[in-house]
């Protein structure tokens, strides 16, 4: 089948011939891919940045497909159907998945204990193939597979696996008071989510910090809120003190993650020495920008060693941490019905869309932020028929 | 459920002011009370395990499932085998990992070159979306690795007539 092929930092490339995934365990299900998109997350491992990543992965935890085979053990699926997949593996049986943690399922990852299992994610979040493929073998189908309501558009649906929900999940640990301020930072896909769904929660004021311009008009637009751009203002926590009367802001979101850019020390010790696990220069900027007492709510990928933060003012902030991998299967209903009422309208921010076969074009496409990219998706043979 | 009350009761004012609402992780976690069962739950039926899975030492065997298609070989398995008998809170875990992940880039070089097919590293990298969209990033960068290339060709040809010289 053709599947992305994972060669090196930077190097991917179209493989026809990697063999069909086949049902493993008796929970499987076989899913050939209709859509899958490359998330902002991939592009860490894409650039080399998450451990434990092998030569012949295939990426991908966003994607829908129809259902093709079940294992015997599989009750609530059968060929045919169409589903939507979270990027979580989640059991459904463990403490965590029981009390709706499914993105820390103790089921799901024999690697590492501090991350449940990911579709195409690396070996650290398991070691399974991704939905950037033909074909792609989904564990526990009874758990995380939904079934795409007929009215919903194919390409809405594959985006509420992960980044919608990612985005709503940011917002809600933020625990937005009607009238808040939240401050978002990073107009990627997900601060542009995290965005539009503030606005659910109540927000008064919201506000995006980043540094490339198209995406902060995207989400001036896309999200109707305040978007500056650092480089301009030249200190990001000066000029959101300043804008929240000294105070600082209710809520600050960070929803980039270990390669942002803005602080050159960072950079430096994060991105290129790798000296910690990336830059953390917004999650800096959240704890310095927000008020006392405030909340911060992590949604940006980290590495799993450690990274160079102010701590000490979150202690003496009196500073809320909230931060998890988003827990798709809790969200999903919520989410399906904001969609169905057009409160939230995810394909919007769908801007590319490569046949599968041009996966190289579409990495340095997204990752090099050309052509005013914000969310590319690839589109599997089969699917485009 | 094991009574709580009867089991601290020597302790003097046990529990008084344990607040169910004090509850930071609502409503992201649903609490059931299962975490003091700790892991004793009823697991799902195992996957038969038929090639070689590397598990953090800081569990006692393998998940339920998991992947296999990539197991562990060559000089960058043995680092990965290595990596794994630190724990994850351990820098010598994950920087063997980074190690060997660098380590697999070069023997993805080999294993190319043996099955007959050179690797259009170019093609992989995405230059033909990178000159479509920014064709004058391409040119500075193919500018800079030409200046790089013939200032070290430049200093190999001095060095070189140096030794020259030395020698006469």
């Amino acid at each position: 089948m053709l599947a992305m092929n994972y060669r090196g930092p930077y190097r991917v490339r179209p493989d026809y011939n990697k063999p069909e995934p086949e049902i493993l365990h008796p929970q499987d299900a076989i899913v050939q891919v209709t859509r899958s998109c490359i998330c902002g997350s991939d592009l860490h491992i894409y650039h080399g940045l998450v451990p434990d990543t092998r030569v012949g992965s295939t990426f991908g935890h966003e994607f829908t497909g129809i259902v093709v085979d079940v294992g015997p053990g599989v009750e609530k699926l059968k060929p045919g159907d169409q589903v939507l997949v979270p990027f979580n593996i989640a059991c459904g049986s463990c403490p965590f998945c029981k009390q709706e943690l499914y993105g820390n399922c103790h089921e799901s990852n024999p690697e590492a204990t501090a991350v449940g299992g990911i579709f195409g994610y690396s070996h650290t979040a398991g070691g399974y193939d991704g939905g950037q493929a033909e074909y792609v073998r989904v564990p526990y189908a009874d758990i995380g597979p939904t079934i795409i309501p007929p009215d919903m558009d194919i390409e809405d649906a594959v985006l509420l696996t992960d980044v919608v929900p990612t985005g709503y999940q940011a917002a809600e640990m933020g625990g937005i008071k009607k009238g808040d301020t939240v401050v978002i930072f990073g107009a990627g896909p997900v601060g542009i989510m995290a965005a539009k769904c503030s606005w659910l929660f109540g927000a008064g004021r919201v506000i995006v910090i980043d540094h490339v311009e198209y995406r902060l008009e995207f989400v001036r637009n896309y999200a109707q809120c305040e978007a500056y751009n650092f480089r301009s203002i030249n200190d990001p926590v000066l000029f959101l003190k300043k804008a929240t009367d000294n105070f600082g802001a209710d809520v600050c979101i960070d929803a980039v993650g270990c390669e942002a850019a803005g602080s050159a020390l960072q950079t430096i010790t994060g991105r290129r020495l790798m000296m910690q696990a990336g830059s953390a220069t917004a999650l800096h900027w959240a704890i310095n920008s927000v008020k006392k007492g405030g909340i911060v709510s992590i949604v940006g990928v980290y590495g799993p060693t450690g990274n160079v933060i102010p701590i000490g003012n979150v202690v003496n902030k009196g500073i809320t941490i909230r931060a998890n991998q988003a827990s798709v299967k809790r969200l999903l209903p919520r989410l399906i019905e904001h969609v169905r009422a057009g409160r939230l309208n995810p394909k919007e921010i769908i801007t590319h869309r490569f046949p599968l076969e041009e996966i190289s074009d579409a990495y340095r496409t997204f990752s090099a932020k050309l052509d005013n990219c914000i969310k590319p998706i690839l589109i599997p043979p089969a699917a485009r028929a | 459920m094991e009574n709580l009350e009867e089991k601290y009761a020597h302790i003097k004012g046990w529990g008084i002011d344990a607040d169910p609402d004090n509850e930071p992780t609502y409503p992201i976690k649903k609490w059931t009370g299962d975490d003091h069962k700790r892991l004793n739950y009823v697991r799902p039926p195992l996957q038969e395990q038929t090639v070689e899975v590397l598990h953090s030492n800081e569990r006692p065997g393998l998940s339920a499932v998991y992947g296999t298609s990539l197991p562990p070989s060559g000089v960058s398995g043995s680092i990965r085998r290595f990596a794994f008998k630190y724990s994850e809170g351990k820098w010598a875990h994950w920087l063997s990992l980074i190690f060997a992940d660098r380590v697999n880039v070069m023997e993805g070089y080999v294993d190319d070159l043996k099955a007959g097919h050179v690797p259009n590293v170019f093609s992989e990298q995405g230059w033909k979306a990178m000159w479509k969209h920014n064709p004058k990033l391409v040119a500075r960068k193919v500018a800079g690795g030409i200046l790089v290339t013939s200032l070290v060709v430049a200093m190999l040809y001095r060095k070189s007539k140096k030794t020259e010289n030395f020698k006469e």
